[in-house]
């Protein structure tokens, strides 16, 4: 029984921490979708902004200047995808390919050419980084049966972008369900000559709905690379960007329901990992390339299977002009 | 595209912006060179050389240009009826696995007669398998095809390493290829064809398959221009809904251009596999699927083109070899920076010089009467 | 009664010389005319005469190449939507800007949110819509969802939200090509009582009978220019028609008593629910005889295209059947626009930009779209571009399509030559059954009579003809038999010679007495 309860505690405390960059970006995405701009740069954005805070955090051994760095970065880069889409109402799709290109090509260009490790940032020491939060009394209350290991390892000692990421849904949703700005975003992206008759700006809606999403997948990159992690290494967001674009389908677009797919592929990823060196009687071990590829060949599936009835913002994917 | 959109005259349309769009695509590398401390002009200079400077590297530059004219083309096609195939690395992967598995099947029982025909039927049909689980993916269930190609790479990466490490690996060998493939099943170097005839050439890993691709650039403007499945295909791309209003079946037309372009990007495999190595081994289609969206793109999704954006897309590879041996700070991700820039300014922002030429040419026209007649 | 202004009073709006170009099209040329404050205005012109480019420089959609904008004798600078709600003018468009997914209040108070949180909102509005649907009778349902609303209804939420901003002047752009006429006249109600309090209306539109009916002056447009202004009261419709149109009108056409043949097409019972379960079509029985031209009336929206659709193979019914020579469609056994074109069923849809033409495509490959595996367009693998150069050369010739220039991109043809090379295209292979849908929306005077000439020339040979036109001039004219439909059913059927707008608008809204009650009731158009 206490077997099974520290496995439960631990694996759902592996999800939260494998969750958190898919909801950070995911969360960020619905912004941008649902004023109806497609973003499929969100790997890009995360990768770069790994980077940027692995690369300030080693060079100032100072985490926020590391958290800044990746903000601005991820920022950058949504911008240009909305110079390119907004202003020049080109190609959302290839925008989005070419920032995931040139992301993966600029951090290690600059990585060698900076760091002359290979591709990968020193590592970085305590200080540098997002530690775990320990909360008051952890420690003294570990030992107490059921609530204790709740507590020590499940609530108490994630860092701070995990906990902030627990709170990005709710406020996602306030946002997005109660303020002027969340009425608006969501009528552009259903009908935008709507709003532009009512005389606001459909520019400026969409460039501050990438905004937000720079600003989140920036957190979500800064996470990996200096606080999941202690370092940047070469290609690290190993196409999370498109699992996290994946839940933000799955979940339909709505702020609860696409956390709670991002925590669904976190608990996979998570309890995958367990899988390894497993041996599945009769078949023999289970071979590592299966355990890395399952997470892909998951969003394949949910893509495949459950799509059928969700609908898009209107809008999506179409620039914005004025037509009569 | 609002055909209200003020239209420049042709000529610039095709030849001038495309043009500035690599000229800026370019400028903005020269620019990141600068920023890691190298001199952008010396290497412009390092890597013309590089790339046509000595017989060996137009050699190598052609080789190179081989695998971007199979996965440009293969982009083109899809784009042509309005699909965005994403997923060339990992058809160029597994296209290349089915040539593999005929070339050691066969390779000591079928004369070469037989056996390469074989092995480029092979290429094709897994490159095009390879595409068409996505393809149907998103022509019956509507699930986001660049999604599902993208992972799809990622499977096809894994897939090949556990392959090439528990499968299909030579036995006694420590590194995950195969055993070389008999004489039979190996493609002819240009070198050596010409070394026959008395023509004496530098070697490199030109091969005959060259030929291949220039082939299926021919094949493919006839496709498109000139057959019906071609203008099923256009028509689709341009408008959905008047193409299946026309009695155009969408879906047919998803499922035929993606297997299409996803057999046109496995060919990639008859010239690595059975052209260069020999054998299967990993990695030989890193960067070429994502190359071939910048080709695509760079040479507007026309086959011809595509044949010169490959070519500069060749040279770059080969070049930036060279130039990655004399500057050492400067490595063949540069290279990958320089695609995203050409994805970037040909692409999403080919729009961008519009403005400015069309003011630029009011201009001129206001300064020349003459001008002023033309369309 | 209309008041009149006082000698002196500042014009509520005054344009002077308003061009605005598109290019090499000129859509408004040196435009100047004066509203009076408290009027209802009309402005009047075909398709393409440049009102509504005009209203929406008005409101700031566009902006003016040139010219000056005078709001209370004051010259304004009118650069985007925003600047026109603050200067009190709304627009009203034709097709409604309104968030389908939100309800009516959330659409009233977007964009004018009484603060960031939209709780602050709520409140304001509510009452403020209820006493706007007090005062002028313009009711809604402030929580309902606007894609539940009928169109009358969604009009009205389309005003509110301009009242509600403070407009004082309020533009409206084809309003009632959505309603039937008794919502026409319940509209006109309205704009009476906002003209009573003092609001200006400003009325685009192309119905002689609506401006003839409900304003106070009306502005001719044509070819970008206003060429003329009269006071209603001292003008006909003829005078207008004329005005409009730069020449006698014929309003007649020519054409032969029909001779019926054998049934091409019979649906029975035919019933479309859509996706969210709606009901579309509902027991629609009709047949379609060679040699006969049968018009569908209806105000757009009851279910005539949706009925297109599934006659032309596009969506399969949901329930009934369609027997079309051999083959009958069911829902089980649907068919396909393919296999409908080899049973000889031609289809010209409403929206040809959208669904019929490919504007990147060449008029000779445009020519062909849809016939383009046929012999002798394609051979076993290539196409014969010569044959499909010949053919859109006879066509061009056939129909008149202008310029003659088979390579020229099938977007740089004006809207009423690329409907007369989709006609041609369905025309030519001479079909058993030829469906058309708005047969001559946006398209110039002189190609109407070539389109309608041409359709009566096909059902004299044999074919059997089926016209749905939001025009009622257009179905009376053409029109051997004419089928009303309203909610999505037929609700009467008519001989073309017996029909009268009266019967037809009556039958729209589905109000129909026997034809002999009928007589006494009629009063004078």
């Amino acid at each position: 029984m206490e077997d099974w309860l520290t496995l439960a505690v631990l694996l759902l405390a592996a999800t939260l921490r494998v969750a958190t960059p898919l909801i950070l970006c995911a969360l960020g995405a619905l912004f941008c979708e649902r004023s109806g701009l497609i973003d499929i740069g969100l790997e890009g954005k995360m990768l770069a902004a790994a980077f940027a805070a692995a690369a300030a955090a080693a060079v100032t051994h100072s985490a926020l200047a590391g958290l800044g760095a990746g903000l601005l970065t991820a920022l950058a880069l949504a911008l240009l995808h909305g110079y390119a889409c907004i202003t020049h109402r080109g190609n959302q799709v290839v925008s989005g390919v070419a920032i995931n290109i040139l992301a993966a090509g600029l951090t290690i260009v600059f990585g060698m050419a900076w760091f002359k490790q290979g591709g990968q940032t020193p590592s970085l020491p305590p200080e540098a980084r997002f530690m775990p939060i320990v909360w008051p009394g952890a420690s003294a209350i570990r030992s107490v049966p059921i609530v204790g290991p709740l507590y020590a390892n499940l609530i108490s000692g994630h860092n701070l972008i995990v906990y902030a990421a627990l709170l990005a849904a709710p406020l996602v949703h306030w946002i997005v369900m109660s303020t002027r700005f969340g009425l608006r975003l969501r009528a552009v992206g259903e009908a935008p000559l709507a709003v532009d008759a009512a005389g606001v700006s459909v520019s400026w809606l969409r460039y501050r709905a990438l905004i937000i999403c720079g600003l989140m997948t920036g957190i979500a990159g800064t996470y990996l690379s200096i606080a999941q992690n202690a370092a940047f290494s070469r290609d690290m967001t190993a196409g999370q960007g498109f699992i996290a674009l994946a839940a933000l389908i799955f979940g339909k677009w709505k702020p609860f329901p696409v956390f709670g797919a991002c925590l669904m592929f976190g608990l996979f990823d998570a309890a995958s990992i367990r899988l390894q060196g497993v041996r599945i009687g009769g078949l023999g071990e289970v071979p590592v390339q299966l355990i890395q590829v399952l997470p892909y060949v998951l969003t394949v599936v949910m893509l495949a299977g459950f799509i059928g009835g969700a609908v898009a913002p209107k809008a999506i994917g179409v620039p914005y002009e004025k037509e009569h | 595209m609002s055909a209200r959109r003020r239209s420049l005259p042709r000529w610039i349309e095709v030849g001038v912006i495309p043009i500035v769009n690599v000229a800026i695509a370019f400028l903005i590398a020269g620019l990141v060179v600068l920023l890691i401390g190298a001199n952008p002009l010396e290497a412009v200079r390092i890597l013309v050389y590089g790339a046509f400077g000595y017989p060996e590297a137009i050699g190598y530059t052609l080789y190179y240009a081989t695998n971007f004219i199979f996965t440009g083309l293969a982009v083109a096609l899809a784009f042509h009826a309005g699909l965005f195939n994403i997923g060339g690395e990992g058809q160029a992967y597994i296209g290349g696995l089915g040539v593999g598995l005929v070339l050691l099947a066969f390779d000591t029982t079928l004369p070469p007669p037989l056996l390469i025909p074989l092995a480029i039927i092979a290429a094709a049909a897994f490159g095009a398998a390879w595409a068409a689980v996505p393809a149907c993916l998103q022509a019956y269930r509507g699930s986001h095809i660049v999604i599902t190609t993208i992972m799809f790479n990622f499977i096809a990466s894994a897939l090949m390493v556990y392959l090439l490490v528990n499968v299909l690996i030579a036995p006694g060998s420590m590194s995950p290829e195969t055993r070389e493939f008999a004489a039979g099943g190996q493609l002819p170097f240009i070198h050596d064809l010409l070394a026959s005839a008395g023509i004496e050439m530098a070697s490199s890993p030109l091969n005959v398959a060259i030929f291949l691709a220039i082939g299926c650039c021919v094949l493919a403007w006839v496709f498109l221009w000139h057959t019906p499945w071609g203008f099923e295909f256009r028509a689709t791309g341009y408008n959905a809904q008047a193409a299946a209003y026309a009695g155009i079946k969408l879906r047919r037309v998803t499922l035929l251009a993606m297997c299409l372009s996803g057999a046109l990007a496995g060919l990639v495999g008859v010239n690595e596999i059975a052209g260069v190595h020999h054998r299967l081994i990993l990695n030989f289609a890193a960067g070429y699927g994502f190359g071939g969206i910048a080709v695509a793109l760079m040479g507007r999704n026309h086959p011809l083109g595509v044949i010169l954006a490959s070519l500069l897309f060749g040279a770059l590879y080969q070049g930036g070899a060279e130039l990655a041996f004399e500057i050492p700070a400067i490595t063949k991700e540069t290279v990958v920076v320089i695609q995203g820039l050409v994805i970037l300014f040909c692409g999403a922002l080919a729009n961008l010089p519009r403005a400015p030429l069309a003011s630029l040419l009011a201009l001129v026209r206001r300064g020349r009467p003459a001008l002023a007649g033309e369309t | 009664m209309p008041t009149e202004a006082a000698p002196g009073a500042a014009a509520a709006i005054e344009l002077r010389s308003i061009s605005k170009s598109f290019g090499a099209v000129r859509a408004n040329r040196n435009v100047s005319l004066t509203v009076a404050r408290g009027s209802i205005t009309g402005i009047i012109g075909e398709n393409g005469a440049g009102k509504s480019t005009l209203m929406s420089i008005l409101y700031g959609l566009y902006e003016a190449d040139s010219g000056e904008i005078l709001i209370d004798g004051t010259p304004v600078a009118i650069r985007n939507p925003r600047d026109a709600l603050r200067h009190g003018v709304g627009m009203v468009h034709q097709h409604f800007m309104l968030v389908d997914t939100f309800t009516v209040l959330e659409n009233v108070v977007l964009g004018a949110e009484s603060g960031p949180l939209l709780r602050q909102s709520v409140g304001p509005a509510r009452s403020e819509i209820e006493r706007l649907g007090r005062e002028y009778a313009l009711g809604v349902n402030p929580d309902a969802l606007v894609s539940d609303l009928p169109v009358g209804e969604q009009q009205r939420v389309e005003i509110v939200k301009v009242l509600y901003r403070g407009a004082r002047i309020l533009i409206l752009d084809e309003p009632s090509a959505v309603l039937t006429p008794q919502e026409t006249d319940q509209l006109f109600g309205i704009l009476r009582t906002l003209r009573a309090s003092g609001v200006t209306v400003i009325l685009i539109s192309h119905k002689l009978r609506e401006i003839m009916a409900v304003t106070d002056t009306v502005h001719v447009m044509r070819g970008g220019e206003v060429v003329a202004r009269r006071k209603t009261s001292e003008t006909s419709r003829e005078e207008l028609a004329e005005l409009m149109v730069g020449r006698k009108v014929r309003l007649e056409l020519d054409k032969a008593a029909p001779k019926p043949g054998g049934p091409a097409l019979v649906a029975e019972g035919i019933g479309l629910r859509d996706a969210r379960g709606v009901t579309v079509l509902d027991r629609i029985d009709l047949t379609l005889r060679a040699g006969e031209i049968v018009g569908i009336a209806g105000v757009s929206g009851n279910g005539q295209s949706e009925l297109l659709d599934v006659l032309a193979g596009i969506r399969p019914p949901t329930t009934g059947r369609l027997v079309v020579g051999r083959r009958e469609i069911t829902a089980a056994r649907p068919a396909d626009p393919a296999e409908m074109r080899a049973l000889g069923l031609a289809h010209v849809p409403e929206d040809r930009l959208r669904y019929a033409l490919i504007g990147a495509f060449e008029a000779n490959e445009t020519s062909v779209l849809g016939y383009h595996k046929d012999a002798p367009f394609s051979g076993a693998i290539l196409l014969d571009r010569n044959a499909i150069s010949h053919h859109c050369v006879a066509l061009m010739e056939r129909f008149d399509v202008r310029p003659r220039r088979p390579a020229l991109h099938s977007a740089n043809f004006s809207g009423g030559n690329q409907q007369k090379l989709v006609l041609a295209r369905e025309i030519a292979p001479a079909p058993r059954i030829l469906l058309v849908g708005q047969p001559t929306r946006g398209v110039d005077i002189g190609a109407i009579e070539l389109i309608h000439r041409q359709l009566v020339a096909i059902r004299d040979s044999g074919c059997a003809v089926l016209v749905v036109s939001a025009e009622l001039d257009e179905v009376m004219s053409l029109a051997d038999r004419i089928l009303v439909m309203c909610g999505g059913r037929i609700v009467g059927e008519l001989a073309g010679a017996e029909a009268d707008e009266r019967k037809l608008g009556r039958m729209m809204a589905n109000i129909w007495t026997a034809p002999g009650a009928d007589a006494a009731a009629r009063a004078p158009s």
